[in-house]
């Protein structure tokens, strides 16, 4: 079967500095793939590239096993940028900025379907905000903004989906809520490629984890290995904490 | 007071004030969405350089100021794209070129400052028939792409990053978005004018979305508040003497400066009752 992600020979300049460097990054289908590293090791670079935010230097990356340049099926891809906020210049509702995940599945002109509302809805029953979708996204707390994002990726029902760093700046209630949400959906077959710094209550979910440090992928293989692995590598002056506290809970991987 | 109906150049100046109330605050609420709250006063100097142009080679000012409105929102646009760190200093480029542009080329053509002054400020003796039909069609372009299109130019100006990543064509539509911008300063020439024209597109948003929760209302509040100040205005100038533009705009701030006090209260009582609800 395709994986819905093939990466393969990645190399990703950006400012002529290389950030990722020959990188292979697979997800099989129904995977739930963890990318982790410190802050600059160029995880959420990858994925923006995967998903065709910025360019490839070297390499190609293939989803659904078409080539990036001529996928044309969005409504496959679930997408939630590195973000902490879900306000712009206009004030918009909840349901509105979930709204906008159907973007890929609606009509080019013409209004939205019932079918559309019935999946805006569902998005937000799994990340539980159901209660707040009249409200403007402004009056919600960074947490609930980041969950509001998830749900717009949720809308569009795809089957793969990726998220940079949704537990970044993420309150416990709010990490505990989307665990339970990310573990309905990988049981339901979906994809998941995850960029995180700190997995709390989100590790025992992850089917494989994958660490890139400057660029490089330095261990691939089950989550608690990852962890362990910066720590056989210590590199006193790097600058990079130990990684020892940052397994338990709060998770600072910075 | 309705004597004033019964003169065809207020006919004509009311109809282009309900097209221009309409269509400036309905793009408008886009550059807002997009923080580009600033374009439109761009783009509306370098349409001065159209509308000289205009009157340098004999042709209909508003055609000339469209093309040339669109050309700069184009630039604008591709210079944000490629060159983002120097995006407000294209935008300043373009504000002086404009103007001097437009005053030198209506210096060509004998034009007085007088005479640039109508399409400054609006003037609601000018209106002719064909800018009416111009007006009109334009307008109408603008209002239907600006609603027909709404989810994607709200995704587009909510996040961009996302809208691309949902298969949108982002770079197109924040073309369409300036073009439209420019396609209503031309629209909005004859009733606020060139320099005041972004106001109208600006205030009655940041008016609206003092009270607002959605875009939807936003979006409609903005049009209604921009309608009535258009109208008011031009009837306002009709009645005490003055420049179309400049009334327009003092009524849409007077507007905004009464319904900031009331957003307070408002949103001291939602904040109220978000934390009663969170404490139960």
């Amino acid at each position: 079967m395709t994986p819905p992600l093939a990466i393969t020979g990645a190399t990703i300049n950006l400012g002529g500095r290389p950030v990722v460097q020959q990188v292979d990054l697979v997800a099989a289908a129904g995977e739930f793939v963890a990318l982790l590293g410190t802050n600059g090791s160029g995880k959420s670079t990858l994925v923006r590239a995967a998903v065709g935010l910025i360019p490839l230097t070297a390499g190609e990356v293939q989803l659904f096993g078409t080539r990036l340049a001529k996928f044309h099926d969005w409504e496959r891809i679930g997408y939630v940028p590195q973000r902490s906020t879900a306000v712009a210049g206009v004030p918009s509702t909840v349901f509105e900025v979930v709204m906008s995940g159907r973007l890929a599945r609606r009509r080019f002109f013409g209004w939205k379907t019932a079918e559309d509302v019935a999946a805006v809805r569902e998005a937000l029953e799994r990340i539980g905000l159901e209660d707040r979708t009249r409200d403007s996204v402004a009056d919600l707390s960074g947490g609930q903004q980041q969950r509001i994002l998830i749900a717009r990726a949720l809308a569009a029902q795809s089957e793969l989906l990726i998220m940079d760093e949704p537990t970044a700046g993420v309150d416990h209630d709010s990490q505990d809520a989307l665990a339970h949400t990310l573990k309905t959906l990988s049981d339901e077959g979906v994809t998941i490629v995850l960029v995180a710094h700190e997995l709390g209550p989100l590790a025992p979910l992850i089917d494989r984890a994958v660490v890139l440090r400057a660029g490089h992928v330095v261990f691939e293989g089950p989550v608690d290995g990852a962890w362990d692995f910066p720590h056989s590598h210590e590199h006193p002056h790097s600058g990079e904490p130990s990684r020892t506290d940052g397994l338990s809970g709060e998770g600072m991987w910075r | 007071m309705f004597e004033m109906l019964t003169y065809p150049f207020m006919q004509r100046a009311l109809i282009a004030a309900v097209l221009t109330g309409l269509t400036a605050p309905a793009i408008g609420t886009y550059l807002v969405q997009r923080r580009l709250a600033l374009l439109g006063d761009g783009l509306g100097h370098v349409a001065l350089t159209g509308v000289a142009l205009g009157l340098l080679t004999n042709v209909a000012p508003l055609l000339t100021a469209v093309a040339v409105a669109i050309l700069g929102a184009i630039a604008i646009e591709l210079l944000r794209t490629y060159k983002k760190a120097s995006g407000d200093v294209a935008l300043a480029l373009l504000f002086y070129g404009g103007i001097s542009g437009g005053v030198l080329l209506a210096g060509l053509a004998d034009e007085s400052a007088a005479g640039l002054n109508s399409f400054l400020f609006g003037s609601i003796v000018t209106v002719t028939y064909s800018d009416l039909w111009i007006v009109g069609i334009l307008g109408a372009v603008v209002l239907a792409l600006a609603v027909g299109l709404a989810p994607q130019l709200f995704a587009v100006c909510q996040d961009e990053e996302h809208a691309r990543v949902s298969g949108v064509p982002v770079r197109l539509y924040g073309i369409l978005i300036a073009v439209l911008a420019a396609v209503t300063i031309t629209v909005a020439m004859r009733t606020v004018g060139l320099l005041l024209v972004s106001a109208l597109m600006i205030v009655p948003v940041a008016t609206a979305q003092q009270i607002t929760r959605s875009f939807r209302t936003t979006f409609a509040a903005a049009m209604v508040i921009g309608l009535l100040a258009a109208v008011g205005g031009v009837v306002a100038s009709y009645q005490i003497n003055t420049q179309p533009g400049p009334t327009i705009v003092m009524i849409a701030l007077i507007a905004f400066a009464v319904t900031a006090p009331l957003a307070g209260i408002l949103r001291l009582r939602r904040n109220r009752t978000y934390r009663a609800q969170e404490a139960t």
